[in-house]
């Protein structure tokens, strides 16, 4: 059983060639065409071919190349600047501006390990300020201030 | 004569009231973000990509182009008074230019980094201005099978440029193409890969890719990371070097901004390449090359000269091509499309007042950076104080509004987040995000060209190599390729990228 040495190669590779296989299956549903007259499914496949290639190289090679393990994968950054962003587009046009800025600011500044809550509330406060000037009054986006504005 | 009356065009358009605002805050938004680590020139133009719709067109490119050359200014700041690049493109600066900072010279390294940014921008519009013309005339005789080479040497290019390991560029190019082709089919109607996703069949908006791999994944990685930073503004010293730091730097000045301007035509090049090579080069034709590392003023001059030449220069390909080179000019790309201009040769002769406008623009707003960052110096190092907890919920608000806008969607936002956890990925896979991005902005053109050469030569895949050009083209990716196969220029690029990694 051959031990993997490069753990980023490795699973970088696994990645590609994943997604190589995936589009050559899905674009298999699309017509192929010839040469000269490329259907829609054509290039796809060439593309999927050579990612999957590459893919298999990549990891294949990571069997033998050594290299750093992974860094340890810490979840809160990913989790709540990623999720304080996708609330902030879902709430954006039934609160308001103002109030989704201020939630987006708190929440997204509990992903430091340095988090200041009252510090957090008069940034959200002054931020939502500017961002209202800049972009609704400055810029004209058609953005609503308040809930039920819209 | 011509190429006056052009620059004169060009000058009532940028010298307009408006369109001085815009590269004013074109200027002062690149110095900015330049000035703040975490946040590049890509995420920042694909923050504002979405909001340059009510404007003009010419103003819109006229802004969004000062971001990516203001920001060469705004980063040797930071790589100077912080060790830190505040831009890649400034991290050869950190290695000579806070030695400087600690031995008192702070003040000198920052001038001598801002005059010879000015000196190689001038150089750098100049060069734009004068081979615009025969170049876009040149490109006027590309058939698809041109154009197809060229696009696969702007993706080779950009491979070989990349930081790591080489065949994840080649499959992070493969993979970016891929992501290109998502949605309808121009050809045939035909939805590809949209997962019965109503809102992928207009594609994937470059705003989201390039937000969530270079803007989102970037904050999060930072914030993964508790590293202190030290600032050294304590003794900024004399704000003007002197006649021997003079004497020592023009030359410099002059090699960087050479060297930038020709690699900011290369595909892949741009800023960050020219100030690698820039600093490779001083430390070569120096007389004592050992003075490097501890404070050698040539150091800075040279690199922080270059980067702003190859930021300038890598317009070049994409004014008159219509090809981007790197990540920032991809974007460049979705500007123009979004005010239904496409980009190539022939928007110097529809578009002229835009074309000269954006050219002559570049002078005035690197006239404006000069200003921004010598006397207003003070301004930008307190800005280095803000404490990064409180910067980055900033920058994500200004990215989610961004977002948001495009299409006032929540999808928009969602589908953002997906590319941020995909760069976070990336990250801890050390795959490059930028050969990515490029290949999804030229994966449907690419496609395109590639169809209509093959119909035009009925199926006969020889056309590429048939046409000179065309074949001039393909042989210059291979000797790219095979020169970066060989192991002595294998060694050169990976100790480049070290030096400055470490």
């Amino acid at each position: 059983m051959p031990t993997i040495r490069h753990p980023k190669d490795f699973f970088a590779g696994l990645l590609f060639a994943a997604v190589g296989a995936g589009a050559i299956v899905i674009s298999t549903r699309y017509t192929l065409g010839t040469a000269s007259h490329m259907g829609p499914g054509y290039f796809p496949r060439m593309l999927g071919l050579l990612l999957g290639v590459l893919g298999v190289v990549l990891s294949l090679r990571a069997l033998r190349l050594r290299g750093e393990p992974f860094a340890a994968w810490k979840w809160r950054p990913t989790i709540v600047v990623l999720g304080s962003v996708v609330l902030f587009g879902a709430i954006v046009t039934p609160l308001g501006l103002v109030l989704s800025t201020i939630i987006l600011i708190v929440l997204s500044s509990a992903a430091s390990a340095e988090f200041r809550p009252r510090e957090a509330v008069v940034a959200s406060v002054l931020l939502a300020a500017v961002v209202v000037g800049v972009f609704v009054y400055g810029l004209h986006l058609q953005l609503p201030i308040w809930p039920g504005t819209k | 004569m011509e190429l006056l009356n052009h620059l004169a065009l060009g000058f009532s358009v940028a010298l307009t009231p408006v369109n001085l605002l815009y590269a004013l805050t074109g200027a002062l938004l690149g110095t900015l973000i330049g000035v703040l680590p975490g946040i590049g020139p890509v995420a920042t133009i694909a923050m504002l990509l979405p909001t340059t719709f009510t404007l003009e067109p010419v103003s819109a490119l006229i802004m969004l182009a000062g971001i990516y050359y203001g920001a060469q200014y705004g980063g040797s700041t930071t790589s100077i008074l912080l060790n830190m690049p505040g831009e890649t493109s400034s991290a050869v600066t950190c290695l000579d230019g806070y030695q400087m900072a600690r031995q008192g010279n702070a003040g000198a390294a920052l001038s001598v980094a801002a005059l010879g940014s000015f000196f190689a921008g001038c150089v750098a519009t100049i060069m734009i201005a004068t081979v615009a013309v025969p170049l876009s005339e040149f490109a006027l005789n590309f058939g698809p099978a041109e154009y197809c080479s060229l696009m696969v040497l702007g993706l080779v290019g950009s491979v070989v440029l990349a930081h790591g390991s080489l065949l994840k560029a080649f499959a992070m190019v493969i993979l970016g193409l891929l992501l290109g082709i998502v949605g309808t089919d121009v050809g045939t109607g035909t939805a590809r890969f949209v997962f019965g996703i109503p809102e992928l069949a207009d594609g994937i908006g470059v705003v989201s890719v390039a937000m969530g791999l270079f803007g989102f994944a970037e904050i999060i990685s930072n914030l993964e990371s508790t590293e202190k930073r030290e600032i050294l503004t304590s003794k900024l010293g004399g704000m003007w070097p002197t006649r021997a730091q003079f004497r020592q730097s023009w030359p410099a000045v002059l090699r960087g901004t050479g060297l930038g301007s020709v690699l900011g035509l290369f595909p892949g090049g741009g800023a960050m390449l020219a100030s690698f090579a820039s600093y490779a080069l001083e430390k070569k034709v120096a007389d004592d090359p050992t003075r490097f590392g501890k404070g050698a003023i040539e150091g800075v001059a040279g690199p922080e000269s270059a980067n702003n030449a190859g930021a300038q220069s890598s317009f070049i390909p994409l004014l008159t091509l219509g090809i981007p080179e790197n990540a920032v000019m991809a974007l460049m790309v979705g500007a123009m499309t979004i005010h239904s201009i496409q980009p190539g040769p022939q928007v110097m002769t529809t578009n002229p007042a835009l074309f000269w406008g954006l050219i002559a623009s570049m002078w005035v707003g690197n006239l404006m950076l000069v200003v921004l960052n010598l006397p207003l110096i003070g301004m930008w190092i307190k800005l280095l104080h803000v404490p990064y907890r409180v910067l980055y919920p900033a920058i994500l608000l200004f990215c989610a509004i961004g977002v948001y806008t495009t299409s006032n969607a929540t999808f928009d936002v969602m589908q953002t987040a997906f590319f941020g956890l995909i760069g976070v990925l990336f990250v801890k896979l050390a795959c490059e995000p930028a050969p990515l991005l490029l290949g999804f902005v030229l994966g449907p053109m690419l496609e395109e060209n590639l169809r209509r050469a093959m119909l035009l030569a009925r199926g006969n895949a020889l056309v590429f190599v048939k046409r000179p050009l065309s074949l001039a083209m393909l042989s210059l990716a291979v000797i790219l390729l095979l020169l970066i196969i060989l192991p002595h220029f294998r060694k050169t690029r990976e100790q480049a990228f070290r030096e400055t990694d470490s």
